[in-house]
């Protein structure tokens, strides 16, 4: 800017002219209305977002007295937080490596050039257009008790009827069941997409070599799948400890708490009556511990993956 | 899983050997089909996949065309004889579904619009324009992909208190209106466009808007399709956010409107489902028509992490 200044120039208007079509206000003029709306709702609530989970704060009064760190450590003594977080780790141990793997299979399946691959292809991506609510609303009644398929179907070999998700051991995995349902299209997208993109040299290299399909399958594709998989299980995790949508509207993290989830939890404190609304500030903390878990997470995962993933050029 | 190994890998050899591959042949092993089958065996495992996953959705429609005592019959009626037409507008007709349609259809077109918008200006001028603090500004907005909803869900909420958008529309829209994610995969899409076409225009006398406009925006359909129907697709579907900023009925989206729905007909399971049918319905055959663009938003998506 000072090189700007220094040159000799012909007073105001040329110089207002050449500030009007730099490319500094030119660019930023273009990025500024995206810039501005993302730093308002995403930025700015982050940081005030720490600020709040310092105080004793409400959703409905603007008085928010300071209470220093005491949200953070009440956290420790909460009963319900840490049945919260035992549910969450639960969910995600059996929801991630289950969606996973059985989406690795999926796409290695919907990879080959057969008839009727477009129809296997949307049958297994439709799920991803259907929402939360309309799996719940379906789910609960595929999984109900009396007239449900799935007892008269698991009846038939001899099984059940379970209870599903009224039943304290039953509504966890139900829920795994429902969510893998609605997430193995996204996961198999993601494989399918990686797995176009293993190189064909590579595997006809092999088969000419004599290596059998399992071999090629075992020492040439999945070595390549990594990256995708490590995409997977971060975001996979990602998602599954900020179960919500499902637990809200089916299960209302009962029966007894055993689907009682974190980010239900952090509703229930600020948004509604149930702690008095006084307790958004404790809320936000909550919030606040579950983003550092969830960074944490992320980063050992990324940390752990990149030492066995291999990535291609 | 592999069938005859051996006899597949010199299948490969004579193919590999016998001509060199065609153009559009994807040059992945020829397979010979198993003799004993008249068909890929391959079908042994994806029909019963995709019947498990498509039963649940069937067995909804099939519901909603029931009668209340055939859906309360077990075992199940898979197939009601006469199907029951009038669900559909009497669960129409019960609630104030038309109204959550409008809501949902106001604030999903707005949404989409105006993400095109802000995220096409924002894109062009991260990925042709050098200004200063350009990538700081870039990566402080690929950083926010990392913030979880719920931490920012309080502030956001008493932000839009602070402009009394709770309880309207409005709060479903304004901190909606642009995001990180359109932006990332419009920049991509831009940087991977040829420059000379638009370095000509700009010699021409061209304005960077004229450019944008005419220029690169007709050049990147298929990356704004893409984001057009992903945005459809999450705002669409929301729930949490709608559900913390909306109380009143008449302001209701189709999926406040569900829940409400499913709430006061536990036990018209008919009715419900048909409502379930109809909610679903758009964003099935929005789905169905641009499966190409989910799949590469869902890849995309996959990317940016």
């Amino acid at each position: 800017m000072a090189a700007v200044a220094a040159r000799p120039h012909r007073g105001a208007p040329g110089f207002a002219r050449r500030a009007l079509t730099s490319d500094h206000l030119a660019g930023w003029l273009f990025v500024l209305p995206a810039v501005f709306l993302v730093a308002l709702f995403s930025i700015f609530p982050i940081i005030w977002g720490f600020i709040l989970s310092l105080q004793k704060a409400s959703l409905i009064s603007p008085n928010r007295p300071f209470v220093g760190i005491d949200n953070y450590t009440h956290i420790a003594s909460d009963p319900v937080a840490r049945q919260a977080a035992t549910n969450a780790v639960i969910y995600t141990c059996l929801f991630v490596p289950t969606s996973i793997i059985i989406a690795l299979f999926l796409a290695i399946a919907l990879n080959q050039k057969i008839r009727l691959i477009r129809f296997y292809r949307l049958a297994v991506f439709i799920p991803v257009a259907v929402s939360t609510i309309a799996t719940g609303v379906m789910f609960m009644w595929v999984f109900d008790a009396n007239f449900g398929l799935a007892n008269w179907a698991l009846g038939g070999v001899g099984l059940g009827p379970f209870g599903w998700f009224d039943s304290p051991s039953g509504a966890m995995p139900s829920l795994v069941i429902m969510t893998v349902w609605g997430w193995l299209g996204f996961d198999a997208i993601i494989y399918l997409a990686a797995l176009q993109g293993v190189p064909h040299e590579l595997v006809e290299a092999a088969a000419v070599d004599g290596a059998s399909r399992w071999t090629i399958f075992r020492n040439v594709t999945l070595p390549l799948l990594g990256p995708a998989t490590l995409l997977l299980v971060v975001w996979s995790t990602i998602s599954a400890v900020q179960l919500f949508d499902e637990v809200f509207f089916i299960t209302r993290g009962g029966p007894l708490g055993h689907t009682n989830v974190p980010v239900f939890y952090i509703y229930r404190l600020a948004f509604t009556s149930q702690y008095g609304f006084s307790a958004a500030g404790y809320a936000a903390a909550l919030a606040y511990v579950l983003f550092v878990v969830i960074l944490i997470l992320t980063l050992v995962q990324f940390w752990m993956g990149n030492r066995v993933v291999h990535y291609s050029s | 899983m592999s069938v005859q190994p051996d006899v597949r890998a010199m299948g490969a050899i004579t193919a590999a050997t016998a001509r060199p591959a065609l153009p559009g042949e994807t040059g992945m092993v020829e397979k010979p089909r198993a003799r004993w089958l008249p068909f890929s065996p391959w079908h042994f495992v994806l029909m019963p996949i995709a019947i498990i996953m498509l039963v649940p959705l069937l067995w909804v429609v099939m519901t909603s065309l029931e009668t209340l005592a055939q859906t309360q019959h077990f075992p199940p009626i898979l197939w009601p004889g006469s199907f029951q037409w009038s669900n559909y507008p009497r669960a129409w007709s019960s609630v104030p579904f038309d109204t959550w349609f409008i809501n949902t259809i106001i604030v999903t077109t707005t949404v989409v619009v105006s993400n095109l918008l802000f995220c096409s200006l924002a894109a062009y001028g991260f990925a042709r324009i050098r200004f200063f603090g350009k990538s700081v500004a870039y990566f402080f907005l690929l950083a926010t992909l990392m913030i979880p909803v719920q931490v920012v869900i309080i502030p956001t909420f008493l932000i839009v208190k602070q402009m009394h958008l709770i309880d309207t529309l409005g709060a479903l829209i304004v901190p909606n209106l642009a995001n990180v994610f359109g932006i990332f995969l419009l920049t991509q899409f831009f940087r991977t466009l040829p420059i000379e076409l638009e370095e000509a225009a700009r010699i021409d006398g061209a304005s960077r808007l004229k450019v944008l406009f005419r220029i690169v925006l007709p050049l990147s359909l298929p990356a704004l399709a893409t984001l057009a129907v992903i945005q459809f697709l999450w705002t669409w579907n929301d729930f949490l956010w709608p559900l913390v900023t909306i109380y009143k009925e008449s302001a209701f989206t189709l999926q406040l409107g569900l829940m409400s729905f499913q709430g006061s007909h536990v036990n018209d399971t008919n009715l419900l489902m048909a409502g379930n049918v109809m909610s679903m319905l758009p964003m099935l055959i929005l789905f169905i028509a641009a499966q190409r663009y989910f799949v590469r938003g869902i890849a995309t998506q996959g990317l940016k992490g």
